[in-house]
């Protein structure tokens, strides 16, 4: 029988100290990335053919600019959750799994770093 | 006697000894798309860092996307998005309580499987007619 109450508990957020927040913030991605990469698939389909020039100005606008990051932002997110799941059903070796969880955390916050610099380089580079 | 109870405790059979179902063969591709679009995110970052850097680096990067062996790449990327964004929706409806009854569920694993051909089709059909070939 525990004696803590039942508010003790949640304060606590259970034995990962984080609650549902993994959980949530998979589902937040999720929903924000079903328009965003629904968005991208479409424009890049429509540029199939576009050259650097025309690129560079498409990318450029504000209207693609920002979706743009809110989808850099959201899918390296939501990349590093879902990888976070696989490592922690899959990987049983204690080391091997701290390793590569600190290793695919470290590596989306990098790509995302990259591509958001990419974007705005395109953005306002000149 | 803890230790025994503990040993002898019945575990879940492995994955290699179930027999596969249509639910769970869709649930692992589920989670083996969303490995594969982790790792095409690499895709994501060479092509807009390419951009960035020039005309040149950029030229590099869609020659290599329009070999044969880049289109093969992007046409399995797209056809992974387009699965785990359909399942993924399908999830986000268990999440919120519904669809659980086998027989939706399995209607549903169809519709995403349909549904993720289909887009993928659509997309190809589109991006390959609007740069002419």
């Amino acid at each position: 029988m525990s004696l803590r109450s039942p508010l003790a508990r949640v304060r606590g957020l259970g034995s990962a100290k984080e609650g549902v927040q993994h959980w949530w913030m998979q589902r937040l991605t999720a929903v924000a990335l079903v328009p965003l990469s629904l968005w991208f698939v479409a424009a890049i389909v429509c540029h199939a053919g576009a050259g650097h020039a025309q690129m560079r100005a498409w990318i450029a606008a504000p209207t693609v600019a920002i979706p743009m990051l809110l989808l850099i932002v959201a899918t390296f997110h939501h990349a590093q959750l879902g990888l976070q799941v696989v490592i922690e059903d899959y990987v049983h070796h204690e080391g091997v799994k701290v390793a590569s969880l600190i290793a695919v955390k470290f590596l989306a916050v990098v790509l995302a770093a990259i591509s958001v610099f990419a974007v705005l380089k395109l953005a306002f580079g000149g | 006697m803890a230790r025994e109870a503990t040993d002898n405790r019945p575990l879940s059979p492995h994955l290699q000894i179930y027999k596969p179902e249509y639910t769970s063969v869709l649930s692992i591709t589920h989670r083996a798309t969303g490995v594969a679009l982790a790792l095409g995110t690499l895709l994501l970052v060479w092509w807009l860092l390419a951009a960035a850097m020039g005309a040149d680096a950029y030229a590099t990067v869609q020659a290599c996307l329009r070999s044969w062996f880049g289109r093969l790449l992007l046409f399995g990327w797209s056809w992974a998005l387009f699965y785990h964004l359909a399942n993924g929706i399908r999830h986000l409806f268990w999440d919120a309580g519904y669809g659980f009854e086998l027989a939706t569920a399995q209607k549903s694993g169809w519709a995403v499987v349909i549904a993720a051909a289909a887009l993928t089709i659509v997309a190809w059909v589109v991006g390959l007619t609007a740069r002419g070939g």
